[in-house]
């Protein structure tokens, strides 16, 4: 304080009363600035908020025990005495798809986190293939959709649902490769050496000690990539197609929950646009369920 | 010396550790690292492969050509106008999205107390992870109207009077679903990927630089500008590219918000289209191997090769910070 004192007193009168507005306006830009973030913070709050409360408001309405057990009925609309229809097709058909999306995408995504963790480094071939790898995971997924289509649905002679689950699981492989490596790296190195020193090969340093060790991260990133394909519309529009019956065949198109409600909503008459809004709710629920325990798990870890 | 050794086993009685789990496994992981590139490489020949007809037949006019007539015998198609959707709707995205999420990143990384960093953090991680058809619902049943009646006719119409500028705010589309609809959906749904991107990076910059920045009287704003922004100035760029490479590939939210009419728009109130709304909303309907699907292929080829370079540039910018 008392260096400030000293220096505004050598300064003329004029140029201390502007030292002054400069501090004024400093201090005035510095809470307009914090002004504009706190906004920017509760904008997007805001939206969060309006898409969860839209969903719970107008998701309910339609939301009984008949969305949940019923197939696909035609609009009632101006007819009430036709039976009310349900997801029970989609919610089966996405339920199928998604978990063998998983169980397909998730070794594959595991070993190549595996090999850019341990064996990779700082090679050519590492570096491509981690590029690649962070490529994939933002590539338009509608394309992924496109690719199935001619290399899958294209030679079997039609949409099926094993298409469906091949395109999710190309979804599922870079989130995996991401989640496995970040926590393969966090690995301290002497836990390696440690194992190694013992006398165990690589392979079993890698199998028995280091996934195990990064397992509750691992698991978060399958738990992740679960979540993300549940909700994916745009490649299951080209590879399983939707299917208005309950249908378990992989060989014939599937019906999913995020297809069902894109079809409903654009349908035009009102008793399916509330019907889609129950779906959107379960997906929605169960995408941030999903993503809000697979934080808890890796909280737990830190 | 003799009576010494013969206490040890002989060397060549010990057993030796196989080495055949270790290459099997070894394998394994670059045989899976290798899928990866493959997998790569076929989607970009896969796509060629369905869109050579449609270039064959367009040559390299398709890619500005902007009639789009998938009527049987008068079939003629051109990427132009969803690729100038595409771009702008991005690029509107990026402009309204950058400075809320440099707010929120900020607001993020200096201005909140310790505890309130975390649950607004995830709050703003968890609108990364509602499903794009969740926006395109929400877009199309809440966002249109509120654009519609408080956006376009109340100030909309004001600007259209404007001189030099006021074009861009005249439209004879009252629907609502238009360029500026889907703009506002993307930029919700890129925000979260700029913010966490931003606030990352923030947090790396040393905290003695700002300490000592703090020390000389600087406010947190001079702070920012000063030693936060030219600290993490590639990275930044590199986080919005990342979101701008999210926004061009996004399509059902897109497709229910834009209007789906193969029309470029030269006012934010027009609708559009974008190349995977196009490739949403025709592909399903289209006959195997017709010239309308081999043009959707050709369409989405380009997308991927502009999302490609896109998150390839994004990828090498973040490649110091986020190693």
């Amino acid at each position: 304080m008392s260096a400030v004192i000293s220096i505004s007193s050598v300064l003329s009168p004029e140029e201390a009363a502007m030292k002054r507005r400069l501090g004024r306006r400093r201090r005035l830009i510095d809470n307009l600035v914090r002004a504009f973030c706190l906004l920017a913070t509760g904008v997007g709050l805001f939206f969060l908020a309006s898409i969860m409360l839209t969903l719970l408001w107008r998701g309910i309405v339609a939301l009984d025990w008949t969305v949940l057990t019923a197939e696909f009925q035609p609009t009632r609309y101006g007819d009430d005495s036709l039976p009310k229809g349900g997801l029970a097709h989609a919610i089966v058909g996405s339920l199928i798809q998604t978990f063998i999306a998983t169980a397909i995408g998730t070794p594959i995504g595991l070993l190549v986190g595996t090999y850019l963790a341990e064996y990779a480094r700082d090679s050519k071939f590492g570096l491509a293939v981690r590029f690649i790898s962070d490529i994939l995971l933002s590539a338009p997924s509608v394309l992924i959709g496109l690719f199935i289509y001619q290399v899958v649905v294209l030679p079997t002679g039609g949409f099926s649902g094993m298409a469906g689950a091949l395109a999710l699981a190309i979804i599922v492989i870079p989130v995996v490769v991401r989640t496995t490596e970040d926590m393969l790296q966090l690995i301290p190195n002497t836990l390696r050496e440690a194992v190694v020193a013992l006398g165990a090969p690589k392979w079993k340093m890698i199998t028995l000690v280091a996934w195990r060790a990064a397992l509750s991260g691992i698991l978060t990133g399958v738990l992740l990539a679960f979540a993300r394909i549940m909700g994916e519309t745009a490649p299951l529009l080209l590879t399983s197609f939707g299917n208005n019956v309950l249908s378990t065949d992989l060989t014939r198109a599937m019906a999913s929950l995020p297809v069902s409600i894109y079809q409903q909503a654009n349908s035009g008459f009102p008793d399916l646009i509330e019907i889609a809004w129950s779906g959107a709710l379960l997906v929605t629920l169960g995408v941030l369920i999903i993503n809000i325990i697979a934080r808890v798990l890796l909280r737990k870890r830190h | 010396m003799s009576a010494s050794t013969s206490t040890f086993p002989p060397v060549g009685r010990r057993r030796r550790i196989s080495d055949t789990g270790d290459r099997i496994f070894a394998a394994l992981c670059t045989a899976a690292g290798g899928f990866v590139l493959v997998l790569l490489g076929a989607i970009i020949v896969t796509l060629f492969i369905g869109a050579l007809p449609a270039f064959e037949r367009f040559g390299v006019a398709f890619i500005w050509g902007t009639t789009w007539n998938p009527v049987e015998g008068r079939e003629e198609f051109g990427a132009g106008v969803s690729i100038v959707g595409t771009l702008v709707s991005s690029l509107l995205a990026i402009i309204f999205a950058v400075p809320i999420a440099f707010g929120i990143a900020f607001f993020l990384t200096e201005l909140a107390p310790g505890w309130l960093k975390r649950p607004i953090g995830t709050a703003i991680e968890l609108l990364a992870a509602v499903p794009s058809i969740i926006y395109g619902m929400w877009g199309l049943f809440v966002l249109v109207p509120f654009v519609q009646k408080n956006i376009q006719l109340a100030l909309g119409e004001q600007l259209a009077a404007l001189p030099l500028v006021g074009f861009l705010f005249e439209s004879t589309n009252f629907a609502g679903t238009s360029l500026f609809s889907a703009s506002l959906v993307l930029a919700i749904m890129i925000l979260p990927f700029i913010a966490a991107t931003m606030r990352d990076v923030f947090d790396q910059v040393p905290a003695v630089y700002k300490e000592s920045a703090y020390g000389l009287g600087a406010t947190r704003w001079e702070v920012m500008t000063g030693v936060v922004i030219p600290y993490t100035r590639v990275s930044v760029v590199g986080g919005i590219m990342l979101g701008l490479g999210r926004a061009l590939g996004e399509t059902m939210a897109v497709t229910f918000v834009i209007g789906n009419a193969n029309r470029i728009a030269t006012s934010l109130f027009d609708s559009t289209t974008t190349i995977a709304s196009v490739i949403a909303m025709e592909f399903p309907e289209s006959l195997a191997g017709s010239l309308q699907q081999s043009a959707l292929f050709a369409i989405g080829f380009l997308l991927f090769v502009i999302s490609f370079a896109v998150l390839a540039i994004s990828r090498w910018l973040l490649r110091p910070r986020l190693k």
